[in-house]
């Protein structure tokens, strides 16, 4: 089973953080996507760009309404995902748990609708 | 007139049997003695409507003949006073109910639970309520249940005397009591639609699903709060959108992923996605509910675009911890074959290659021919598919395995 | 560019809706997307956020808690990708999202892998 990893960080400390700490940061995930590939669970990645450059739009009236930012003001900010295959519940969280992205924020776990997932 | 007399029987029998039975076995618990009655009012329907013609209630005037079957047959097991006075009753409700069409009241759901009494054999309540209630044959109910009909017909009798015997009641039971029975009642329900199914352009074929769906739906509305009923109901309706994309124009045989998703019946759809939702946000996930989410995962093509098998993958594997079923386990390397290739999917099915049951059930073969098909496997191929052939027993169903094993010669 | 567009929506609003036509909106924007070539790909659609899970990591020891991270009454519910020049063409993709009558489109660009 597909199941989607959202990583949630808190985006103005990230981009407090100095290059060389960065990098090594960098480095930690690249080897959690090792890790994810050995293990036959990766299946994609993607970094977002921060969430000034992002924008929302709804038309409940049939009027289209565009505002700048994200859908919602939340203390940490969706930055990037991870899409993994997973027996079960149980197993995505276990890979989840290993994301480096689990210590300096938080990583939402979702299982896609069957029939509308990725595969 | 002939004709039209022997139709109205045939039709009164469809539509009626099951109830008529119901109403009468419920005040003397014997099913086996209505049952006798009700065949020889059947039998004499169609000596007298030619000539009488067809009455203007017919299921009055059979419900008048099988009740003086019945009280008769009683009087000569009984000589008290407290026999006449049953019989007295009898009489009168019967009679109060011929007079007025609609007045039959509808005890079938009832005798569905009673023949899910724990006192009858588990194996026996679904099959017991396909022949009561729906009138198939102990031929056809065996071969739902993958037992020998001989088998089947002896554990049937057997099952109606121990009904007679324990004075079995007819009543809907406590919902302490519900559970376990509910679920004979849904799986002789589900068992009759399969029958049903497997049957195109046959009108008593057609007619079975439709009286399935029907019984499923009284079972939901009597029982609004039972997930599993609104699964069963919901796996029915998917099932029956899709009904007419089974065979395109020339009546030949449309497998599932070939199917033109214009033809498929948006509104059962519908209610079918409704009833789903309303069963998983109701109780915990059962195996119909499960089947009906699979159903899902499959209709899901008409608004993605394409199929997900990943999905449908996923969930055999729930239900298969649920029920450890053979035919869950071969309808899973299916699937599993798109996610992960032939090989993979007949490596799944060793587990089951040697059990007896599948020696005689026709999509076992047909499901392998086209794994061994599809790996290679020539030989292994044309074997299961020629077996496949012999086990079927719809014409379209035929002739799409023949191209098929013809295609492996070509290859 | 390449976009990662979230949908965000009101079950209830959904549910109200006229099924028929919505799903039969949402099979054309699908198509639509399945077409659109090297970059797009057609939505997909995620389980309810209380079937998700909330995972992190702190001096070693990981909490395990009930999704969804954020609980607003238009919960996040899918998401598609897009290929396109800018951002008002993606504004455009994001208005004919049939979602966007019952909630919200966020659109997100994404970091290229190869970005110099």
């Amino acid at each position: 089973m597909k199941y989607l990893l959202m990583l949630y960080a808190d985006e103005k400390a990230g981009a407090a953080i100095a290059p060389e700490q960065m990098a090594g940061f960098m480095d930690q995930m690249a080897a959690y996507q090792q890790t994810l590939e050995k293990a036959d669970a990766f299946v994609d990645t993607a970094a977002l760009q921060m969430t000034d450059t992002a924008r929302t739009i709804s038309a409940p009236d049939g009027q289209l309404h565009v505002h700048d930012g994200p859908y919602a003001d939340t203390r940490e900010q969706f930055g990037g995902y991870f899409i993994i295959e997973a027996p079960d519940m149980n197993e995505a969280i276990r890979l989840a748990a290993l994301c480096p992205a689990a210590s300096w924020g938080k990583i939402e776990i979702r299982p896609y609708h069957p029939g509308y997932g990725p595969g | 007139m002939t004709e039209a007399a022997r139709r109205a029987a045939e039709r009164v029998a469809r539509d009626s049997y099951g109830r008529l039975l119901a109403f009468l076995a419920a005040r003397t618990r014997d099913v086996a003695g209505a049952e006798d009655a009700l065949a020889e009012a059947f039998a004499s329907a169609l000596k007298s409507w030619p000539e009488q013609g067809v009455p203007a209630n017919p299921d009055a005037w059979l419900l008048t003949v099988a009740r003086r079957r019945q009280t008769d047959a009683i009087r000569r097991r009984q000589t008290s006073k407290a026999g006449e006075a049953h019989i007295q009753l009898m009489t009168e409700e019967l009679e109060a109910a011929g007079t007025q069409p609609d007045a039959i009241p509808d005890r079938r759901l009832a005798l569905m639970f009673a023949c899910a009494h724990p006192d009858i054999e588990a194996g026996m309540r679904a099959p017991l309520i396909l022949q009561t209630i729906l009138g198939l044959t102990a031929i056809d109910i065996a071969a739902a249940f993958l037992i020998p009909p001989a088998t089947m017909g002896q554990r049937l009798v057997r099952a109606k005397a121990r009904i007679k015997d324990a004075a079995i009641p007819f009543d809907i039971p406590e919902r302490e009591d519900l559970a376990d029975r509910l679920h004979a009642v849904l799986d002789a329900i589900y068992a009759a639609y399969a029958k049903g199914w497997t049957e195109i352009g046959d009108a008593a074929a057609e007619r079975l699903a439709d009286e399935a769906i029907w019984l499923g739906r009284l079972v939901v509305s009597l029982l609004p709060d039972e997930p599993e009923a609104k699964g069963m109901l919901a796996l029915m309706l998917y099932a029956e959108a899709r009904r007419t994309a089974r065979r395109d124009s020339d009546g030949a045989y449309v497998p599932l992923e070939a199917q033109d998703i214009n033809l498929w019946d948006e509104e059962q759809i519908m209610a079918a996605e409704a009833l789903l939702r309303e069963a998983n946000a109701g109780g915990p996930t059962g195996r119909y509910q499960i089947e009906a989410a699979i159903q899902s995962a499959h209709v899901a093509r008409r608004v993605t675009g394409r199929p997900n098998w990943d999905s449908v993958v996923a969930l055999y594997d729930v239900l298969l911890g649920l029920t450890h079923s053979p035919v869950a386990l071969l309808n899973r390397a299916a699937a599993l074959a798109e996610t992960e290739g032939p090989d993979a999917a007949l490596a799944s099915l060793e587990p089951i290659a040697g059990d007896r049951r599948m020696a005689g059930y026709q999509p076992w073969w047909a499901t392998r021919g086209h794994l061994c098909a599809r790996a290679g496997r020539k030989e292994e191929a044309f074997e299961a598919l020629t077996l496949a052939i012999g086990l079927s027993t719809d014409e379209a169903v035929r002739h799409y395995l023949i191209a098929q094993r013809t295609k492996l010669q070509d290859g | 560019m390449r976009y990662m567009m979230i949908i965000h929506h009101d079950d209830e609003a959904m549910a109200k809706a006229p099924q028929k036509e919505l799903w039969a909106e949402y099979a054309a924007f699908n198509q639509a997307l399945n077409k659109a070539g090297e970059g797009f790909s057609g939505g997909l659609r995620l389980s309810p956020g209380k079937q998700g899970t909330i995972v992190r990591s702190r001096a070693g020891k990981t909490d395990v808690l009930d999704g969804p991270y954020a609980d607003t009454r238009e919960q996040l519910a899918g998401y598609f990708f897009i290929d396109v020049d800018g951002i008002e063409q993606a504004v455009e993709w994001a208005n004919r999202c049939p979602s966007s009558k019952y909630g919200a489109i966020e659109i997100r660009p994404i970091v290229e892998q190869n970005a110099p």
